[in-house]
């Protein structure tokens, strides 16, 4: 496993290079999009209309911020860390597709239609470490924008922020098509299958 | 000195900001003998990550995660203490509070018109159990339960011959099946009672119990200690990147189940336990019982009992 500080605009080049368990820190802009900003931003795309910030080689992250407006109306990014990429699978191939991004940012992992994607666009997948908002947060410098903020709340907005070395960022899909979390998690199911064979050779209570 | 709304809100509020920005100790330590003990490396940055998160929350108190949860309210309410309805406007007023002034994100959303409504509370938010005892005291925890370590939640309606073996399956189960979703390290509440939500629901509360506090019963003890080492020996490891600890703890209580039943609840919290218990007296002195990882002069960071903020 190798670390790398990156900066966006990332190219193809860029994520080329990463490979699963690689970790990275992030600088420039990321843009959040959770359940329904991502859809927002692919109507807009059907529509033949563009979203409200140009995506390519931007790193996309999925998160709902605890933010608080100060009186002079900047934004204070309290804790931003990752919620559940999953949740996005149905649609993340597509917004890959159409927006040009290059990194996708979340927990919990993706499945293999965001994974063929990555592989046939040039883009990965990393880890930001779950529940960790206030390191999240630490990162973030500013707020450059922030869209649909009063037709979604302020988890589901559009956020737009400028980071500094933000991570530890484990990559978990890179370019090859490898997915970590399904290696995994394949072996984590044959030990269950083991644990529960002893577990039951145990009395109970 | 009598029980005033203002010392109840203050109180809730003093929780809701202490729940959302302080670790309580016990969660704290278990977590750092599990990065001391971890030789896998990237199980290991997660562990590092996380105990650099919850010391940056507690020096500057932001949320230890953006996700600061669902209200419940675990209410022990004692015959002599002054207020009843009271007790959960005052509790509803002071995550109102902590959320204004940005210690909670606002998570309460209606699923019939889609709207958040803004201040964390809403049609039974929060969630509020209680139980009536003797005495003249208030006893409370908040528990501030994340979404994401929701995934794993599991209810079983197993036949009376097969429980014991259906637990121990689904336990298993459901953590390997959840992976790296519920944000582990887990805390892990089993339960077995006669509905199903009686199983869920006394699961959940048997989170509250404080990491490395075993249960009562000595059969249980021991019981709730297998299912701990089988649980880490998945390796799952924290945030599913491997290694010794998949979970903190696990928890086990039970009602008296009925003749044809064998409910069995499983709930888990993420690493991020979000859990006060405080304690009101009728003549009205209010105290935080939990100790959380709280800031101290010069930067760091020491354990310590909250007082509370006015």
């Amino acid at each position: 496993m190798a670390e790398y500080r990156l900066r966006t605009p990332l190219s193809d080049e860029d994520v080329e290079r990463l490979r699963v368990g690689d970790i990275v820190y992030i600088s420039g802009t990321l843009v959040t999009a959770r359940d329904e900003a991502h859809k927002k931003v692919l109507e807009l795309l059907e529509k033949g209309e563009k979203p409200p910030i140009d995506l390519r080689g931007l790193a996309l992250y999925h998160c709902g911020p605890v933010a608080v407006r100060r009186p002079d109306g900047t934004w204070e990014i309290r804790a931003a860390g990752p919620t559940t990429s999953m949740r996005m699978e149905s649609v993340e191939a597509e917004f890959i597709e159409k927006t040009g991004i290059k990194m996708v940012i979340g927990k919990g992992g993706m499945g293999p239609r965001t994974a063929e994607a990555m592989k046939k666009y040039k883009a990965v997948y990393a880890v930001f470490t779950g529940g960790a908002g206030a390191l999240a947060a630490n990162a973030i410098k500013r707020v450059i924008d922030v869209f649909w903020l009063d037709e979604l709340g302020i988890p589901e907005a559009l956020w737009v922020f400028e980071v500094q070395d933000f991570g530890p960022l484990v990559i978990t899909i890179d370019t090859t098509g490898r997915n970590y979390y399904e290696e995994r998690m394949n072996e984590v199911k044959k030990n269950a299958e083991k644990i529960i064979e002893e577990l039951l050779k145990k009395p109970i209570p | 000195m009598s029980v005033s709304r203002e010392l109840l809100v203050n109180l809730f509020y003093t929780m809701a900001k202490t729940a959302a920005t302080r670790i309580p100790v016990d969660v704290y330590d278990t977590l750092r003998k599990a990065r001391e003990a971890e030789d896998n490396p990237l199980a290991r940055a997660q562990l590092d990550a996380i105990l650099k998160d919850i010391e940056i929350a507690c020096r500057t108190s932001r949320p230890i995660c953006q996700d600061t949860g669902t209200p419940y309210l675990f209410i022990e309410l004692g015959d002599e203490f002054p207020l009843r309805s009271g007790v959960i406007e005052a509790a509803a007023e002071g995550i109102r509070r902590a959320t204004r002034e940005g210690y909670l994100r606002p998570n309460a959303v209606d699923p019939v018109y889609a709207r958040n409504s803004g201040d964390n509370t809403g049609r039974y938010v929060p969630w509020v159990h209680v139980d009536l005892v003797p005495g003249d005291k208030l006893h409370v925890h908040l528990l501030m339960k994340g979404g994401g370590s929701e995934a794993p939640t599991t209810l079983v309606m197993s036949t009376p011959l097969k429980g014991w073996e259906n637990l121990k399956k689904a336990v298993v189960e459901a953590i390997a099946r959840a992976g790296p979703l519920p944000c582990p390290p887990l805390v892990v509440g089993v339960a077995v009672a006669a509905g199903g939500d009686m199983a869920v629901s006394l699961a959940k509360r048997a989170l509250l119990r404080p990491i490395g506090v075993r249960n009562e019963d000595p059969r249980l003890a021991k019981f709730e200690e297998e299912l701990l080492d089988a649980l880490n020996k998945l390796g799952v490891g924290p945030h599913g990147f491997g290694g010794r600890t998949s979970v903190l703890d696990v928890k086990f209580d039970y009602a008296h189940r009925h003749p044809a039943t064998f409910a069995i609840g499983i709930v888990t919290n993420c690493w991020a336990v979000r859990r006060v218990e405080a304690e009101v007296t009728s003549s009205g002195e209010a105290r935080i019982l939990s100790k959380h990882l709280l800031p101290e002069e010069g930067g760091g960071c020491r354990p310590g009992v909250p007082s509370i903020e006015g």
